[in-house]
């Protein structure tokens, strides 16, 4: 029979990269994801499974320490929250130019600045597109439960290291405090240093007779050469865009208005989802859970079918603008959106909905 | 009269008093003629081979003119971001607790924009090996002012010289690091003659060497020169080295295990 525990959504993550035989956690606390190293310390990780726990001196240092342990072919990984995420935008951006696999979590708080310490989605842009300097994406998975949480950070840095890629959780301040009930499952044991010589050759573990030295760098001052590994790059983000696309469809097989939304957002939406159908409105719910890469190609399916689209964010309007791209304007698609860590309604995003496309559209009739 | 020595007569085992160090690779270094860089590399180098490590070394390159110091050293070496090299090397170092794991910072990197990740990897006491080159100046990126520019110094950005009432004062960060804690071993040598060279060797031995313990952080600093930075020949720099910079960053050892 499966483990099962009531858990916040940071402990379930901490507990989750523990099981996932990750070697190195390096962070900095920030509220509200302060738990996730909390717990890790408090699991004695370094007796449980050898993993080590740091606390560092700022989020830059954490990233940095990530940078170290990923070249050398670890499983690592830190957390943050918005503003210590913005700090580690270099190491993100280094670690993008190096093609090194970590996890990092987010635990978003409202912005911009010191902002607030309520959830928020708001740091959709800095996730999805790229965050700091060059051409680079980040595979971003947008958890919805305290499950999710628990389950992507195996499948985190399962796909980190396929991809030799950086994942990104992009979680909010509503799911890392909630508490629920998770599934564990059975421990993953550590690579051992052999493994990882054998599984990750480009790793920097030390120059052995039988091989050349591995160098991890991001500079290559030769502009033929540097666009060559840009293209490379941008090769691997394009095959990601084909092959690791996952979203939830909720009630839209026979949908005639659709809510798009993540996190936090999908879960108040798929309530309004049912307060809709209760009032005999065909309305779905697509739940990215891929942001990047996105679901455009479910949406572009969708956009034949439904009337109008909203994209509902704890954002001033992010999201949408992926939306709007993927149906090309075959749909209206709206935005719904509430600021500064206020947590839309069920029935408030269900209200919008109907007098974004249905009151609307019963007006156009009665003339 | 004798004839002449032919070279293929001279090159023989016999007579070979220096050669390349095997852990350099044939990558033409860099560096301008004159510049310290080149014998710090090659000593780091030297003793790592005599120690027979290679296998075990993992090398942290920094951002500044020894930013392709990885082209230089045949071993495995990550690069860092601008002075972030001492948090590279806590991550390599804590998840590779057996191998040798060394940063290779200038000024600039390690003294300025790194100062946070020097001093705490130095407080938290990493059992990582710190090699320092200061010359006093950003060599890179064309002769700025640097956090450890003399009083008075002209640099690009101090066209005046420095003036320690707007500009701040040098640091003297080596010092700062001896006082603390989670620091074992502390030297500031130089490699402009060949008494210093053999002086810095036996600092960067121990540094190497004392990192087995896991007693601490070891670090060496190598005050050196900017001949093209200070605008001057190899040799006048040198000598402005030995008559401004050593006064103020005094050679020998800081910080000596009990």
């Amino acid at each position: 029979m499966k483990e099962i525990r009531l858990m916040k959504g940071n402990e379930a993550i901490a507990e989750g990269v523990i099981r996932a035989g990750c070697d190195g956690y390096f962070g900095y606390p920030i509220t509200p994801q302060s738990e996730v190293l909390e717990y890790l310390m408090a699991n004695k990780t370094k007796e449980r499974t050898g993993m080590i726990v740091l606390q560092a001196e700022s989020e830059i240092a954490s990233i940095h320490m990530v940078y170290g342990g990923a070249a050398s072919g670890k499983r690592v990984m830190t957390s943050s929250s918005s503003p210590g995420i913005s700090l580690m935008q270099e190491g993100i951006s280094f670690m993008a130019g190096t093609e090194l696999p970590c996890l990092l979590l987010n635990v978003v708080r409202g912005g911009p600045g010191l902002g607030t310490i309520q959830p928020s989605q708001s740091d959709y842009f800095q996730a999805v597109k790229g965050g700091g300097h060059g051409d680079y994406k980040m595979i971003v998975l947008a958890p919805a439960s305290v499950q999710e949480m628990y389950d992507f950070a195996k499948l985190g840095f399962e796909l980190a290291f396929k991809h030799r890629i950086q994942v990104m959780v992009l979680s909010d301040g509503a799911i890392g405090q909630m508490m629920e009930k998770v599934e564990l499952d059975e421990q993953v044991p550590r690579w051992t240093d052999e493994e990882i010589v054998k599984l990750h050759p480009w790793s920097t573990t030390g120059k052995t007779p039988d091989r050349e030295r591995n160098i991890i760098t991001s500079l290559d001052l030769n502009p033929v050469k540097q666009e060559i590994i840009n293209r490379n790059l941008q090769k691997k983000f394009k095959h990601i865009e084909e092959t690791e696309v996952r979203f939830e469809r909720i009630m839209c097989d026979d949908a005639e208005y659709l809510f798009v939304a993540y996190g936090s957002s999908a879960r108040i939406c798929q309530k309004a989802v049912s307060l809709g159908r209760a009032k005999g409105i065909k309305v779905g719910l697509l739940r990215p859970i891929t942001l990047f890469p996105y679901p455009s190609k479910e949406l572009e399916k969708l956009a034949k079918q439904v009337k109008g689209m909203l994209s509902v964010e704890m954002s001033a309007g992010q999201m949408v603008e992926d939306v709007r791209l993927s149906v090309n304007g075959a749909v209206p698609v709206e935005h719904y959106g509430r600021l500064g860590g206020i947590i839309p309604a069920p029935d408030e995003v269900l209200n919008v909905l109907e007098e974004k496309f249905i009151k609307e559209n019963l007006l156009c009739k009665t003339h | 009269m004798q004839d002449t020595l032919t070279d293929a007569q001279i090159c023989q085992p016999e007579n070979m008093v220096y050669c390349r160090t095997a852990l350099m690779t044939q990558a033409p270094l860099s560096y301008c003629p004159g510049c310290g860089h080149g014998t710090a590399h090659r000593l780091i180098m030297e003793v790592i081979e005599e120690m027979k490590m290679q296998a075990n070394t993992i090398g942290v390159a920094p951002v500044g003119c020894s930013v392709l110091a990885y082209d230089f050293l045949d071993i495995d070496m990550q690069q860092a971001a601008h002075g972030r090299a001492p948090a590279v090397a806590t991550g390599i170092k804590r998840l590779y607790p057996d191998k040798f794991v060394f940063t290779y910072q200038g000024d600039g990197d390690l003294a300025a924009i790194g100062t946070g990740e020097t001093i705490h990897a130095c407080n938290r006491g990493e059992n990582i090996t710190i090699f320092f080159v200061n010359n006093g100046i950003y060599g890179m990126t064309g002769g700025q002012m640097a956090p450890t520019t003399l009083p008075g110094m002209k640099t690009a950005t101090s066209p005046f010289g420095r003036d320690t009432e707007t500009m701040g004062h040098p640091l003297k960060i080596t010092e700062l690091i001896a006082n603390l804690p989670g620091t074992y071993f502390v030297s500031r040598q130089s490699v402009h003659t060949p008494a210093n060279v053999r002086k810095a060797k036996k600092a960067i031995e121990k540094a190497i060497q004392y990192q087995k313990l896991n007693k601490g952080l070891n670090f060496v600093e190598i005050v050196s020169n900017c001949n093209s930075g200070w605008k001057m020949t190899p040799l006048e720099s040198n000598k402005w080295m030995e008559e401004n910079m050593f006064p103020f960053y005094p050679l020998g050892d800081i910080k000596v295990p009990k």
